[in-house]
Formats: structure tokens, sequence, C-alpha cells
């Protein structure tokens, strides 16, 4: 028997239908009819955020550490605009979110009717689909493909606009959800070409310096066993993009740490002399190869890539593989065994050991210092690695970490060794300040009894910070660090080395607040550290059982004078990279 | 270089705000655009003349193959293809200029499809180069105004562009 369901009604139950558990949003007028319907109904908890953009950096928080969508709620005109630099962030990392924007009526559209914003075409550029309803009865088949889009192939933000007329609570339809989608237009490729499959092996075989060079695909493909896997028979390096942390065990000697504009030297090393890449759901950002015409002289590249259109689109791919990247791991790895059992020669071992030999003697010469408890900083203040590093003891290296953009997140993502996908989630493509705690928020929503860290710096914090009154709201135990240099170190660390250490605009050192006072007035535990010697005490304090149920805010005086390295040489190759802080150079990166 | 793209697309709203924008936001020209039903009214067909290298075209093929509701895309310039484009002109005629440019109409193969006591609205198809000709050949002192559909394509014998 099919019911009869407004709407609005419609809406709520199809979200419902596709197994939804949060939605993540904050009402007004064009969405008062849903939210009536939300009201009537206990299936899926409402969160109420206190921005927007909030909203949307939490439903990103929970897909990415989970691999399911999240869902945001919002507005007409300023609440669907709020949204827009989450939605953009969503896009650039290519995460699953479905964002229900309100919309004024039909009759209304295009009449700058009061909070009316043409939300389908503000967010164009940075979806990967949009809808805009015309009329109620098509709304279960809208949310059945928006999130079957969002969630498939290439994953990315889907935006539903939602007229009001189309929500009203006094028109009634036959609800049911439809069991399948069918769009002629789109379908995701579903495995690997068996032809490039073959070459992929024989090549991998064939390589003497070979690297891995794995990205966010991999996990948003929930590849990361099948990589380790294959990776691991084959004895290969393997680095990560700063988006593709914990696809591979980060705790490994195979494990070169990430590569690219921060990245480890053996990691860019490695990739400039190499005469293999192999490279899984990675793109060759501009933030990894550099100039792009000095990349991998040597190297013969094996791209394998869910979207055809990453492959080919920066460097020139030899054997370019279209297809989900766990499929085509798994297949590449049994041609592989099969080869390998066949032949015990069939890779070339020793010369397998001496680029191991090569890239162990640069991980000895400029390779990171895993323990820098020895070290101080300027006037014996605390240093952000020594932080992260005490973090990653106090949290065994199990725990989720969500950072920022700047100084912050590169320490972070250099120190915190992750061994396991969905752990480390960053806005690597856009960048957005202010992602940090929200999304830490939505891993905490998916994730009750994890622990979840978000390792920000005072100024990224500042932008999301009014959050600390959700978490109040939902009684979220995040543990926030924050990095504090009193400045815009990233910025600042740029204007030391080429702008003659003029600070434009990036210090603001008297007018930060006591951020011990300030999440202590939202009821969360606060911390206040400057010191080596009390910082694993502080940490196993904040990590431990005492604080299980408590937000605490961990505010770390760092030293404001340090800078993040190696950082690569502008217009060089990847093997160009500074390493230790030099003020006044002007062939570093300008295009932070 | 100079190539032609066919995309078949959903008959829906906003269908081609998403490809228009698709080529402000990377970056590609357009040089002409052209875009209507098809028989299967479900469909709509753009014909759309771009330039750039084989990468660059890859890369708006691939980027157009991305957008959920575009359906198919074929470079008609990899093969054999006809292209046509219309174009409406008025030009001034007065005195033995009328016959003079009839004359030129007649060896161009367009029609007069209207006329006044000093102008005549002249209809032609052909390749763009035709048509530039044609603009050549009446010389620019002539033409009072100039509608071009934009160049349509279809590939040559048995190759169909179709679902
Ligand atoms: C929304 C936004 N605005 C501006 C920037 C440019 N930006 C990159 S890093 C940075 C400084 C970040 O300061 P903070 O959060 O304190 O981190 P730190 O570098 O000091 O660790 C700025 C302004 C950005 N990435 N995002
Ligand atoms: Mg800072």
């Amino acid at each position: 028997m099919t019911e009869r369901l407004s709407g609005g009604e419609m809406l709520i139950r199809a979200l419902q239908d596709e197994g939804v558990e949060y939605v993540f949003g904050y009402p007004g007028g064009a969405v008062l009819h849903i939210y009536d319907a939300i009201f009537k109904q206990q299936r899926i908890e409402h969160v109420l955020v206190r921005h927007e953009q909030a909203a949307t950096h939490m439903a990103d928080g929970y897909a990415r550490s989970t691999g399911k969508p999240g869902v945001v709620l919002v507005t007409s005109g300023p609440g669907a605009t709020n949204a827009v630099t989450g939605i953009a962030t969503a896009y650039m990392d290519s995460t699953p979110i479905v964002v229900i924007s309100g919309q004024v009526a039909n009759e209304f559209i295009g009449s700058d009717a009061f909070q009316e914003t043409d939300m389908v075409g503000v967010s164009r550029p940075v979806v990967k689909h949009s809808y805009l309803v015309r009329s109620a009865a098509e709304i279960p088949r809208i949310v059945k493909e928006a999130f079957y889009i969002a969630c498939s192939g290439r994953p990315g933000p889907v935006v539903i606009d939602v007229p009001k007329d189309t929500t009203d609570p006094n028109v009634f339809f036959d609800y049911e959800y439809p069991e399948s989608v069918s769009l002629r237009s789109y379908s995701p490729s579903t495995r690997g070409h068996s032809g490039q499959i073959k070459k992929a092996a024989k090549a991998l075989l064939a390589a003497k310096r070979p690297v891995i060079y794995a990205g966010g695909g991999v996990i948003q493909g929930d590849a990361a066993s099948e990589l380790t896997r294959l990776a691991t028979r084959l004895g290969f390096p393997v680095t990560n993009t700063l988006m593709g942390l914990g696809g591979f065990p980060g705790d490994t000697e195979q494990f070169l740490g990430m590569l690219g504009m921060h990245g480890t030297f053996e990691a860019n090393m490695a990739m400039h002399h190499t005469d293999l890449i192999f490279a899984v759901g990675a793109r060759f950002d501009d933030r990894v190869t550099n100039d792009p015409a000095k990349f991998a002289p040597d190297a013969t590249i094996v791209h394998l890539d869910v979207d055809p259109a990453s492959i080919s689109k920066i460097i020139n791919a030899d054997i370019p593989i279209v297809g989900p990247a766990a499929t085509v791991l798994a297949e590449i790895d049994r041609v592989v065994e099969a080869k390998m059992a066949a032949d015990p020669d069939a890779l070339d071992q020793r010369a397998l050991a001496d680029w191991w030999r090569r890239i162990r003697g640069w991980r000895r010469e400029h390779g990171l210092d895993h323990d820098q408890r020895h070290r101080k900083g300027s006037n014996g203040s605390l240093l952000p690695q020594q932080v992260v590093q005490s973090v990653y003891r106090a949290t065994k290296g199990q725990a989720f970490v969500t950072s920022d953009v700047g100084q912050h997140q590169m320490f972070a993502a250099q120190y915190y060794k992750f061994d396991a996908p969905r752990r480390w989630i960053n806005s690597g493509g856009l960048g957005t300040m202010g992602f940090g705690l929200p999304a830490a928020m939505g891993v905490q929503f998916a994730h009750p009894d994890g622990v979840v860290a978000c390792i920000t710096g005072e100024g990224s914090f500042m932008m999301n910070m009014q959050e600390l009154s959700t978490c109040m709201q939902y009684a979220l135990p995040i543990k926030i660090i924050n990095l504090n240099n009193q400045a815009l170190g990233m910025v600042k660390q740029w204007q030391d080395m080429q702008y003659g250490g003029r600070h434009s605009h990036s210090t603001y050192r008297d007018a930060l607040p006591d951020f011990k006072a300030l999440t202590e007035s939202f009821g969360h535990v606060s911390y206040r550290i400057d010191q080596l010697d009390e910082l694993d005490d502080a940490m196993a304090d904040v990590f431990g059982a005492k604080h299980k149920d408590d937000l605490v805010f961990v505010d770390a005086h760092i030293d404001p004078e340090e800078h993040v390295y190696p950082m690569a040489i502008k217009g060089g190759a990847m093997n160009a990279m500074v390493l230790e802080r030099v003020d006044g150079r002007d062939d570093i990166r300008d295009d932070l | 270089m100079r190539r032609l793209l066919a995309i078949l697309l959903e008959n829906e709203a906003g269908a081609l705000s998403r490809v228009i924008g698709l080529f402000a936001q990377r970056n590609y020209n357009i040089e002409t655009l052209n875009v209507a039903p098809t028989e299967d009214e479900t469909l709509s067909r753009v014909t759309l003349s771009t330039t750039g290298d084989e990468n660059r075209i890859e890369q708006i093929t691939k980027h157009l193959n991305r957008l959920i509701e575009v359906v198919k895309v074929v470079d008609l310039t990899e093969g054999d293809h006809l292209e046509r484009e219309l174009m409406l002109i008025k030009v001034r005629a007065v005195g033995e200029m009328r016959e003079e440019i009839k004359r030129c109409c007649d060896i161009f193969r367009g029609q007069v499809i209207d006329v006044t006591n000093d102008a005549y609205t002249i209809q032609l198809t052909g390749t763009s180069e035709k048509l530039d000709a044609f603009i050549r050949a009446l010389g620019e002192a002539a033409v009072l105004e100039v509608v071009r559909s934009g160049v349509s394509g279809i590939g040559r014998a048995d190759k169909i562009l179709s679902l």
C-alpha cells in the first residue's frame, strides 16, 4: 500500500529510506515545512549547527570518516550561500555530501524575492550535480539520484534546491521510493580494462627504481587493504599525498611519508629519481609535482584513477587505467602474484635492494626527526612538532585527526603517523581554514566512541569557533589541540622567506582571546601548555579516562618562529627543496 | 587547431548552462555554439566549435563527459564529416548595386528572402569559410546586419551519433 505524504514529508521519508542517520542543518523560512516534517519523526537526528558553513564541514567529516554520504539542510538565500564554502571544500576533495537548500516558491523564482538566491547557479562550478525541484512528485526520484551520484564513481557534493511550494504540508502524493536509478548519461566504470591491467603488472615487475604514489582516491575508493597487499608483495616504496595519508600504514619502514611541497626529503628524492611511478587515486596536483616540465624525468607513469578526467591532465600517463582503485588493484595483484609464482626472477630484487639503499641514505641524511623531545625552540619554547608527537603517543596512533590549514596542518601530516584510512581528515584541495572543528564534530557523531582530535591553529579555529556551542549542546568529547603561534603562521613564514620579514597583516598577538576562558565559558575543559616537560603528562590527561566525556581544548603556546620544512623551491623539480630556515630567499614557491 | 564537437544532451532546464559554465570555468573558448532538440525530444544536440591542441580537446571531452546530463560527446573533426552554417544577412542595395548583389548572391547560391527599396535580406548556407567569403565579396560597406547560426555538424556516411 502506498502512503500519502506531503512534499516535505516525502523528502524526510526519502532520507530515511536512504539510511541517513544525521542531518546537519539550520532552519529558516524556506525550509519550515521540512523542519515540521523533521519534528514529527524520530529516525533521523537533526543536528542544529551555529553556521551553515560548519554544517557542510560536519557532513563532510562524517562522510570522510565513514564513506557514507553526509547530509546538510539549509534555508534559502544566506543559508544557501553560507554553505557554498563547504560544498566547494567537498568538491575539491571528492567527498560525498548531499546539500538540501530551501528556495522561494516556484512562482517567485526570478523575482528577487526575499532570501532568493539562484543556488543552482551559485554552486554550479563546485558541485558534481544539482537539482531544482519543479514539482513535489519528483522528490523521491531526485533524492534517490542525488545520493547515487554523490557516492558513485568519483564522489562529490550534490545540491537539491527545494522551492517552498513543493513541500506544502497540505498537498499529498503517493509516496514510493524508487529501488534503482536509471540514468542513461551516467555510468561510472566498475572495473578496469584487462589489457591495461596486464600492461601495468608487467611495467611494475620490470621496474628497477619504482615508487607507488597513492592519493585520496585510495581512501575514497576503500582500497587501502588492496594497495597494502600489492605494495607489500612487491616491496616497493610507497608515498602518500596529503589526502592519501592512512592509505598505506604510516608506521612502516616501507612508507616514505608524504610527498610534495612539504613532503619528506626521501619521498621527493625518490619521486625525482624513479624509473616507474604507479599513481593510484592521485592527480599530480601542483602541490606535488612542483614544475611539471621537470617532473620525474626518467619515469614511466602508470596512472590508475576512477575519473578519466584526472588522467593525463597534468602529467601524461604511459599506461592509463580507468576504474575503481580497489578492484583494479586486486586484479593487478593477482597478475603480479601469478607471475612471481611462475618466475622467481620476475622482480629484479637486486635493483630493488640498491634502490632501497639509496632511499635509506636520503632518509638518514635529511629524513624527519620522529622524536624531537631533545630540541628547544627559541627562548626555550615548545615546538609544534613536539606537540603533534605527544598527541601521537598519547593516542597510540589510533585517533581520528582533523586539521585546518597552515603550518599546524603540515606538522600534523608530517608527524602523526596514520596506519589506517579515514583517520586523517583535512581540506587538501581547497585549503579551507575553519574546516577542522566542524569536521571533527561530524567524525565524532559518526564514531561516538572514537577518539577525535582536531589539530588546529588559532587563526583557523577562530573561523568556526561558534561551534563550541553546538559541541556543548550535543556533548561531543572532541579534543582540540590549538597550536597557538599567535599568528597566521604559514603566511608569516612566507613573509619571512621572501618579503624581508615584513609581516603584513599576519599577526594579531595583542588581540587574541583568552582561549582557556573562552572555551570554559561554553562549559568545556581547557588546558594551557607552554613547557615541554609538562607536555606528555598533560596529553595523557587530555586523552585519558578522566576526560573521556569532555571536550578538551588545549591551548599550546608554541614557538612563533618555527617554520615548516622541507619546502619545495619554486620552478624546480621535485628534488629541489629547502631543508632548514633561510630568510630572504626569493626562489621559494610563492603560490600560497 | 579548430575542433568541432557534437554533444548529445538531456533536453532539460539548466543542462546547457552546465556545458557553457564548464567552458568558462576551465578557460576553454567557444567559437560557435548551436543547439536544438533532436528527433527524440528528450535530447538536445549541441554543435560547438573550439580551438586547442589534442591534449586540450581530450580534457574538454573528458570534462564534458563528467557532466551528468551529457549523454555523448564526439569530436567530428576526427573523421569525415559535413558542416554547415546558416547566415541571414541584410545588405544595402540601391541603384546598380542591386543587380550586382543579386548576381553575387546567385554565384554563392544564396536566396533573397526579403526586399525593400534600398536593402536585400539574403539567406545563405554553407561552410563558415563560404559565408566569410560571401561577406568579403559584398564588401563591408554594403553589409547592414549579419546573423549566423553557428556551425552544425554531422558525421559522413554511416557514422551516426545516437544513444
Ligand atoms: C578561508 C581561508 N582564508 C585564507 C587562507 C590563507 N591561509 C593559508 S594558511 C593561513 C594561516 C593560518 O593560520 P593558523 O590557522 O593560525 O595556522 P598556522 O599557520 O599559524 O599554524 C592563511 C591565512 C585560507 N587557507 N583559508
Ligand atoms: Mg597560527
